[in-house]
């Protein structure tokens, strides 16, 4: 879908105290665009609020009434950029339900199915790190704008993000809305040949990924921390994508099953996503910082060295940093999958059969942008009843929020481009679906 | 259409479909897309010759997938949902050749993505415009979420279908 340009012209209203608040509304019904609001008055920021459009309830209304097996087409359609992780988080919850757990003897399907959301973290962090965040580190308005004088770098883009696509279309199906993801595992599984025959790119991929970790590691990061809780999950032996319990940086070790009692969801007005907190302490943080700042010691030997190299502490807490923790992600799903493949042995099912119980599940899985949790209530014949769905990106709402007001509060004597662009660049941060939405969330701020 | 007996030789035209289905008349595309394969069918184009000329696909419209799914072709026909200003109707149809779609045509990204004005912007940059390019853009009314195709649109649909039907028909195709 595409339109012609810029029919955003922002709101302005100037109250009689002389504070002025800036709004811009952007297409509010399409999915992933944001609008942001800025109110500052004098030399302090009095408010900041983000807003982002969801694909809201309408999936979780989609689902009821269907059978659980359609769970992971249905909210693949979420998201274009990340369906494995909407599947996985699907398929999981489906299966606690009905006792059905993929490993054991089937444990090759456990594998494909992390073999899989490499894939997926591979393309996304990819379009991430040299499409939409890469362009603000190095001076351009937008890719495109890089691409001009950097095509070499958009070129590797292209293949990273090509080898991913490839490997998720392989396991898949397809690349978009992966037709070949089922409860209980795959509906078929790929030819041996087709997966090896993989090999070569993805150790093209490995050593491009390295080359992206050492070139982001010189890059200039703003000096920005804030003692965020971080929250991700976390597994005896690896790091983290399908399983784990939840734990944070503040102590918090729960299973998954528990998610509800340890973080609530409050509707805020003015947008159409929930503010996810932490029953007991508020805002927390969820995304490859915490994921890496919790499961460090879980990257596999060439990621943790090449994260060492590139001077990462072992917590990271400057979302400006992101970027390069993201390389280092991408670095470990390329070896990740080199492992997998290497190690490779051929289901003998291509999935478990799964026959439906009556019940509550829940899951969370690591998608690219951080911890996605399902819950599902499904009925003795496997119609479900009820569906909940927390993405990432909202997770972060107030997070990014709070980012903002600090940032901006800190760097108000900036003129107006310049600390709307870093502005923009604090939301990139995060990768948030609506960051591709470069043009369109704009933050702009007067002053009296 | 059996993808097995294909000599090898690369499709030398893609229909590419752009959009998402769940969001009122971003369907457009698709719609197109299931259309034309439908029309292809009925006339028993599908099943030609083993070679398979013509590869009709559906994708979000994220700008580098764009670039990534039209390499290889030699020529390439995009559809795509399209709002061109406050005055255009919804169900008028655009076409443009790649010397048409002005350099700085910006797009409305979807979440997924940088958008077809992007991918175009890029390609030009990166010297990946496919040889030959048309684009059908499909004058959207509404992008709601949950909702169907407005009916103006749906009429655009068929017709972009026929027409395109009728521009591949005697070649084979692969769907």
């Amino acid at each position: 879908m595409s339109h012609r340009p810029d029919t955003n012209a922002p709101s302005v209203e100037k109250t009689s105290t002389g504070t002025r608040r800036i709004e811009v509304d952007v297409l509010a019904r399409v999915e992933g665009e944001g609008a942001m609001r800025l109110v500052l008055d004098g030399d302090r920021v009095e408010e900041v609020e983000l807003r982002i459009f969801e694909p809201p309830r309408f999936f979780e209304g989609l689902l009821r009434g269907r059978r659980f097996t359609e769970a992971p087409d249905v909210t693949a359609r979420i998201c274009g950029i990340c369906p494995v992780a909407y599947q996985m988080s699907s398929c999981h919850a489906m299966e606690a339900i009905c006792g059905v757990t993929v490993d054991g003897p089937d444990r090759p399907l456990r594998e494909l199915r992390r073999l899989l959301y490499c894939g997926e973290w591979i393309e996304s962090h990819a379009l991430h790190i040299f499409m939409l965040h890469a362009p603000d580190f190095l001076g351009y308005e937008s890719a495109l704008h890089m691409a001009a004088d950097h095509p070499e770098l958009v070129e590797r883009a292209l293949r990273l993000k090509q080898t991913g696509n490839d490997l998720m279309a392989l396991l898949g199906g397809r690349a978009v809305h992966p037709i070949n993801v089922r409860v209980g595992g795959f509906y078929r599984i790929p030819d041996r040949r087709d997966l090896l025959a993989l090999v070569e790119r993805l150790e093209r991929g490995r050593d491009e990924s390295l080359e992206t970790v050492r070139w982001l590691a010189g890059l200039d990061y703003p000096d920005f921390e804030r003692p965020y809780e971080l929250v991700a999950l976390r597994h005896p032996d690896e790091y983290p994508m399908n399983e784990g319990r939840l734990v944070s940086s503040a102590g918090l070790d729960i299973p998954v099953s528990a998610f509800e009692d340890h973080f609530e969801e409050t509707h805020v007005e003015r947008s159409n996503a929930l503010h996810c907190r932490l029953v007991e302490r508020g805002a927390y943080f969820v995304g490859p910082l915490a994921r890496y700042g919790l499961n460090r010691d879980r990257l596999s030997p060439v990621a943790r060295e090449a994260a060492d190299e590139a001077g990462l502490e072992p917590v990271c807490r400057n979302p400006f940093r992101g970027i390069l923790v993201r390389a280092v992600e991408m670095l470990y799903a390329f070896d990740e999958a080199l492992r997998i493949l290497s190690e490779y042995d051929e289901p003998e099912r291509p999935f478990v059969p799964v026959e439906p119980a009556s019940g509550v599940g829940h899951a969370i899985t690591e998608a690219p942008r951080g911890i996605l949790y399902h819950r599902y209530r499904i009925d003795d014949e496997g119609i479900i009843r009820e569906a909940r769905i927390v993405p990432p990106t909202s997770q972060n709402q107030e997070t990014i929020e709070d980012d903002l007001r600090e940032f901006a509060g800190a760097h108000l004597h900036l003129p107006d481009d310049r600390l709307t662009w870093l502005c923009e660049q604090a939301i990139r941060n995060y990768d948030p679906c609506i960051s591709c939405a470069t043009h369109f969330l704009k933050l702009e701020i007067e002053r009296k | 259409m059996n993808a097995e007996g294909r000599s090898g030789a690369r499709p030398r035209t893609l229909v590419l479909a752009l959009g998402h289905p769940d969001r009122g008349d971003d369907g457009a595309g698709p719609a197109v897309a299931r259309r034309l394969r439908a029309r292809l069918r009925e006339r028993q184009v599908i099943g030609g010759s083993a070679s398979g000329r013509v590869e009709i696909r559906e994708l979000p419209g994220e700008a580098t997938e764009i670039l990534a799914a039209w390499e290889g072709f030699e020529r390439v026909i995009v559809i795509d949902a399209v709002r061109s200003g406050a005055r255009a109707v919804p169900g008028a149809v655009h076409r443009l050749a790649t010397g048409d779609v002005p350099a700085d045509w910006k797009t409305s990204p979807s979440s997924h993505g940088l958008g077809l004005g992007q991918a175009l912007a890029l390609a030009r940059t990166l010297d990946r415009l496919p040889p030959a390019l048309t684009i059908y853009g499909i004058e959207s009314g509404s992008f709601e979420p949950g909702t169907g195709l407005t009916p103006s649109v749906e009429r655009a649909v068929e017709r972009v279908a026929d027409e395109l039907a009728a521009r591949v028909v005697g070649r084979p195709v692969m769907v």
